[in-house]
């Protein structure tokens, strides 16, 4: 089985957005909230360097320890997804998520939580594959149609890669190689323990 | 003077000149001499890291960048300090947590059998006094049953996932937990209110006096056959009192910081809010079963006081005798 992974090259990133609008578009998300951002660090300098940022699909994934109803869970792909149906919106996630992924829709006064919307891979949630609720709670399931995230596949620089983890790192290094550069794999040191 | 010793000399000065010319300006260096390799020390030092790491280190450090993305903390990367609330959460504090509880009920219960319930030594002389009013009882319970209700629901929090999942399955304690949250969300604001009215109300009544440090003296009756004296409220009523004052407090502000996201509070903030939360309620509720158990089966006539607000003049004159003469100089008790 292959272990998803999502992979910025930041010496390519050119901070124009499409893959926080691709998905956005894609996953019908609700208004607020974006499964996916692009930031920019020094900005304006000559060391600017900008990456896209989502869920990390961590391996021991410190969402999935902290939550105190067990809504989170890992498929065979590598890839958590969390039960809409089972989120009580306590905000745990968000507490304990280095990628500062969860986000949620605003439900009432005083900034009430709803249930907890992240990136879901393209992997859609824990109904029955392209079902209406699917659609509706999650999103998109493209991993089910043979298909990968769209944010990567909407890159214009192949910047973002997303797919089987040693395809992913086999591409970067060619890539760092050819360049001749020192390769950062982003965040990978601490979402991926494999 | 002969024409070759003046060419010597001539040539012996221009050579002194020489040698001055070179090396008198090079005397700063002495000076600076063991500064400047230090300080070039420190520079290849910077040299030697990579920038691009140094860059890395950044983003760990949570240096914030510009990100379209409107939002708390969006311009963040990845913020390091969730990991650490993570072990906390998930460690020591529901370990020990627990361990608090069980141990304090344990206390209790040992206690219970080897000391039984403190008697009233006089019989009851059927004439009574006022101890609590109308007011002062409605804020007792209203406060303790909410004290209550918010420790179950957030035991629950904390715990539900290891006992009630196995128990009601993941969809019926999910059902349970949203319903527990609601409630401990809305009421632990009534609660803030309830205990802060009892603060004020009772707050006169409660300095530590020399009166309480014999009581603690003679561990308030607890053990042993003696009874020290107490005015309206003993030692351990009024070290209850402050504790509910201090701890109950940071629990309240603690959680007004949890309970109210709109304010985009930053993740550091509510992590922390979360870690004083529950370790303060934790003390609390050990605090708490020792009161209950005081005011219950520990002490015979001490629950009537808080029913029904008034005590039998004997169970006054046991435990606070200092109070009923007050009283009884004053002309208000029978």
């Amino acid at each position: 089985m292959a272990r998803m992974k999502f992979l910025c090259d930041s010496e390519r990133c050119i901070e124009c957005n499409a893959c926080v609008t691709a998905c956005k578009n894609e996953n019908e998300v609700p208004w607020g909230i974006n499964r996916r951002r692009v930031v920019t660090l020094d900005d304006g300098l000559q060391s600017e360097k900008s990456i896209s940022v989502a869920c990390m699909h961590c391996t021991d994934a410190p969402c999935q320890a902290v939550c105190p109803v067990d809504c989170f869970y890992t498929t065979d792909d590598g890839v958590v997804l969390h039960d809409k149906d089972m989120c009580i919106g306590c905000g745990y996630c968000f507490y304990a998520c280095p990628f500062g992924a969860p986000q949620y829709s605003q439900e009432g006064a005083f900034g009430a939580r709803g249930k907890m919307d992240k990136c879901t891979f393209c992997a859609g949630g824990p109904e029955e594959d392209h079902s209406h609720e699917e659609l509706d709670k999650y999103g998109r399931n493209r991993l089910a149609e043979g298909k990968l995230p769209l944010c990567a596949e909407m890159c214009s620089t192949k910047s973002l890669l997303a797919g089987d983890g040693d395809i992913v790192s086999e591409l970067f290094r060619n890539r760092v190689v050819r360049r001749e550069g020192r390769g950062e794999s982003w965040g990978w040191e601490t979402a991926y323990n494999d | 003077m002969t024409l070759s010793k003046r060419k010597k000399m001539m040539g012996l000065t221009g050579l002194i000149m020489l040698l001055a010319i070179v090396l008198l300006p090079m005397t700063g260096y002495i000076s600076t001499g063991f500064a400047d390799t230090e300080i070039k020390q420190v520079e290849i030092k910077v040299e030697k890291t990579n920038p691009r790491a140094d860059y890395w280190r950044a983003v760990r450090n949570n240096t914030a960048g510009y990100t379209a993305v409107k939002g708390r903390e969006t311009g963040e990367l990845i913020q390091g300090s969730g990991e650490v609330w993570r072990q906390l959460r998930n460690g020591p504090i529901a370990t020990y947590g627990s361990w608090l509880i069980g141990i304090t009920l344990a206390v209790l219960s040992l206690f219970y059998m080897w000391r039984g319930r403190v008697e009233l030594i006089h019989p009851r002389t059927g004439k009574t006094v006022e101890r609590w009013t109308l007011n002062e009882r409605r804020m007792h319970w209203i406060t303790a049953g909410l004290f209550i209700i918010l420790g179950i629901t957030g035991l629950s929090l904390l715990y539900g996932r290891m006992v009630l999942i196995p128990l009601f399955g993941h969809n019926g304690f999910s059902a349970y937990a949203a319903i527990a949250k609601w409630v401990h969300n809305i009421l632990g604001p009534v609660f803030m209110v309830a205990l802060l009215s009892m603060i004020v109300n009772w707050f006169s009544n409660n300095f530590i006096t020399k009166v309480d440090i014999q009581w603690f003296k003679e561990f308030g009756g607890m053990v042993g056959d003696n009874h020290p004296s107490a005015e309206k409220l003993n030692g351990g009523e009024k070290i209850w009192f402050w504790s509910l004052t201090t701890v109950g407090m940071l629990l309240c502000f603690s959680g007004l910081v949890l309970d109210f996201p709109n304010f985009d509070q930053q993740r550091e903030w509510l992590q922390l809010s979360h870690l004083i939360h529950v370790l303060t309620a934790f003390v609390l509720m050990s605090f708490a079963f020792g009161h209950i158990y005081i005011g219950t089966i520990g002490t015979e006539g001490a629950l009537e006081g808080m029913v029904t607000g008034q005590v039998d003049t004997a169970w006054a004159k046991q435990h606070h005798d200092l109070w009923l003469k007050k009283l009884e100089d004053e002309g208000k008790a029978p």
